[in-house]
């Protein structure tokens, strides 16, 4: 069971850099305009 | 695209009220990437909005503006305030908060699967700190929120929602940091920051509805800051801001302008178009002497107008100030989640209380009953009850966004399904506001490339649905020379040296109709008459309305023939005419004053203060800007069939939000007993959460498939 040692602060550790992903993509603006953008991903050009 | 830094380049941003769907987006931005001195341009399809990097040196914002006018796209810079939006930074803030506990929620979760698959006691209590580590800061993070809520609730002496759920995270979490110090058995830190996370995903949904309502808003503000052509007496004109104007001055209106201030008319002629202020469907003449009010739209030739009343004292202002005391009356409507709250928060507080007194009265055990009005208060806690209305709306709003449906408030859905009487406005909501041409000459007779040439050159709606009526014979237009309008008259050129009128009978030359066209030289006449068209579909519209039970208005302020001539056409006897913006709010109001729910349809700026007194209103997108800022719902197209949609999305989301509120109830009724009871372990608390809040979203979902 002394692995939970390990396993745990890995684990959270983990799920914090999803979360600082997530905050990222907030500060970057990629959650501004979801209505455009999913149907930005389907034009060709650009 | 690459932006090279050195170049010199300035920002702006655009709104597109018109801008709703992908095609548009890919036009608009398209059209501005190829325009010359335009670095790069970006559509946020969620507020309309287009921001736009330029180089000074080679364009402008009025040269972009003019070319998104052109390709059908009328578009108006944003305002300084408009642009550094508070709300905009609310949102992405909430949007943190919601992935930071739903991180934490997520995480606590996975600990707490070890305690209840059944961890010995060493083990539980690390599991359990480990849980509060991640959970404590997370909900003192993303609580805030409901914590400051509540403290403002609580100092103005009231109770609102977020009494109790702050009570519940406070609780949850001092007793679960207790029992774990005690190595007890029982932690609440999942549950606790689940939810949080739960409700703050309800608060998100709820603010992105009303970030499309906000655009609306936004246009007014852009309206501001327009200017006006000033002409002094020796004759200088400058530009200057509409706002400066005064009583005295002098102002020029070209032809398509609308008239800045209620004034007279000191020099010039022509034809005005008097439609959004009164709702008359032909246009009236002006000329020196006439007294025009601000809105009115010149149609022919330029006339000079000295402002008697500007600002605050127009009527502009006059029917605006008529409008801001019809919304202050408008008893406050409690919307349906509102309700539920009220009855709620004191509910749970008194259940919370009873079950602790009455387990330390039956047991004389202060931490088990402590434990077990927590289970109470986590378990009551109303995720579903958040999650149920702003789901509801949301799906409802995107389904009536696709059908060029924007609602600017989620209550009017609610109030929308009250409805008994609806009340049409004629000139531009039951007719598209333009006429008709009802006898044409054959498709190939030689007079058409004359009157073709002719219509073109004027304003006038007759002039406008001939040249209308002559490209949808594929007419090629004659080629004549020295084209003048004359005000009140009409139009008159010459082709190979013979004159060519078109006009009214009388100046013609002809005995009938309502616009002739002659040849003075060879004798030769056409008359031609009008009839007011209707909005595609309006009949079938109104006939619908019938057969489901509402009751059908027509309030005009156009001639009673006009009024009478559309009665019949759709069918609605109840019509009357000649009302002002006045009367037209005062038979609303004893319409409602008779205990019905009145449904407003309107777009003249005469209808503004009729829309704010109605119970809902709505307007096509062709309507005065005030108009639209007062309506609750504005559709887009030139059917009319929106009203329908409208009222059909109204009733279906208005039975699952109050279905949803109904299980949320369900749920209660069994949960709570339980909970008194102090069988509701961590678990059972987690599941119930969860499971509840999961059913009420796919409720609201469900609308998506019965349409």
């Amino acid at each position: 069971m002394t692995i939970l040692g390990a396993l745990i602060p890995i684990s959270v550790a983990l799920g914090a850099f999803g979360l600082a992903a997530f905050v990222w993509c907030i500060r970057s603006g990629q959650f501004d305009d979801l209505e455009g953008d999913q149907h930005r991903a389907l034009f060709d050009d650009d | 695209m690459p932006l090279d830094s050195r170049q010199a380049s300035d920002k702006i941003d655009l709104l597109i009220p018109s801008l709703s769907c992908a095609g548009c987006m890919r036009k608009v931005e398209g059209k501005l990437v190829d325009a010359v001195g335009v670095l790069s341009a970006r559509v946020n399809l969620t507020n309309r909005r287009v921001a736009v990097r330029f180089d000074p040196a080679l364009t402008d914002a009025e040269v972009l503006i003019d070319m998104l006018g052109k390709i059908g796209y009328p578009a108006r810079p944003l305002s300084r305030t408009d642009r550094n939006d508070p709300m905009a930074k609310q949102s992405r803030e909430l949007l943190l908060r919601v992935g930071v506990s739903g991180f934490a929620a997520m995480n606590v979760m996975l600990l707490s699967i070890g305690v209840w698959s059944g961890a010995d006691a060493a083990m539980r209590d690390l599991l359990h700190w480990a849980s509060a580590l991640i959970a404590l800061p997370a909900m003192a993070y993303a609580g805030t929120p409901f914590f400051t809520s509540a403290w403002r609730a609580l100092r103005a002496g009231s109770l609102n929602m977020d009494v109790p759920i702050s009570l519940a995270i406070f609780l949850s979490a001092g007793n679960s940091v207790f029992e774990t110090a005690m190595s007890g058995q029982h932690a609440y830190f999942d549950a606790g920051i689940m939810l949080i996370f739960f409700l703050l995903v309800g608060r998100y949904i709820e603010q992105m509805t009303r970030a499309r309502a906000r655009s609306s808003a936004s246009e007014l503000l852009a309206m501001t800051g327009r200017t006006t052509m000033r002409v002094f007496t020796n004759g200088d004109r400058q530009k200057i801001a509409t706002a400066d104007l005064m009583p005295g001055m002098q102002v020029a209106i070209a032809p398509g302008e609308r008239i800045p201030a209620d004034g007279r008319v000191v020099a010039g002629a022509s034809d005005l178009d008097r439609s959004l202020i009164t709702g008359e469907s032909l246009p009236a003449r002006a000329q020196p002497g006439t007294e025009v009010n601000a809105g009115t739209l010149n149609l022919s030739a330029e006339i000079i107008v000295e402002v008697t009343k500007a600002g605050d004292e127009s009527l502009l202002a006059e029917i605006a100030g008529l409008v801001g005391a019809a919304e202050r009356g408008r008893s406050r409507h409690d919307q349906l989640a509102e309700r539920a709250a009220k009855l709620y928060a004191p509910s749970v507080h008194v259940l919370a209380a009873l079950a602790f007194a009455g387990w330390l009265w039956v047991t004389g055990d202060g931490r088990l009953s402590i434990q077990i009005s927590v289970a109470v208060l986590i378990i009551t806690c109303p995720c579903a009850l958040a999650l149920a209305v702003p789901t509801v709306h949301t799906v409802a709003t995107s389904r009536l966004f696709r059908g060029g449906i924007f609602l600017k408030d989620g209550g009017a859905l609610e109030r929308l399904c009250e409805v008994d009487t609806i009340v049409f406005d004629k000139t531009g909501t039951l007719t598209d506001g333009r006429p008709r041409l009802v006898d044409p000459l054959p498709d190939d007779h030689p007079a058409w490339p004359m009157i073709a040439a002719l219509a073109r050159a004027s304003r006038h709606p007759y002039a406008t649905a001939l040249s209308e009526a002559a490209s949808e014979r594929g007419i090629v237009t004659a080629d004549v020379q020295d084209i003048t309008e004359i005000p009140g008259k009409g139009i008159v050129a010459t082709l190979n040296d013979t004159e060519i009128l078109l006009g009214r009978p009388s100046w013609v030359g002809a005995s009938s109709g309502q616009v002739a066209f002659s040849l003075p030289d060879s004798d030769v006449v056409h008359s031609f008459s009008f009839a007011q068209s209707l909005r595609p579909q309006a009949a079938e519209v109104c006939e619908t309305l019938r057969a489901k039970g509402y009751d059908l208005y027509i309030l005009s302020g156009d001639h009673p023939d006009a009024v009478a001539e559309i009665a019949e056409a759709t069918n609605i006897p109840k019509a009357k005419a000649e009302l002002t913006p006045q009367a037209k709010h005062d038979f609303l109001k004893d319409l409602s004053a008779q205990g019905r729910s009145v449904l407003m349809v309107g777009d003249g700026l005469n209808d503004s203060p009729a829309l704010a007194a109605a119970h809902v209103s709505m307007s096509p997108g062709s309507a005065a800007d005030t108009t639209q800022s007062v309506s609750d719902i504005v559709f887009t197209g030139a059917s009319l069939y929106p009203v329908l949609t409208a009222l059909d999305v109204a009733a279906t989301a208005t039975r699952r939000a109050r279905e949803s509120i109904g299980i949320a109830t369900l749920y209660n009724v069994i949960a709570v007993p339980v909970a008194v009871l102090g069988f509701v372990t961590p678990l059972i608390a987690a599941l119930a959460m969860s499971g509840s809040s999961i059913v009420v979203t796919l409720n609201a979902l469900r609308q998506r498939t019965l349409s």
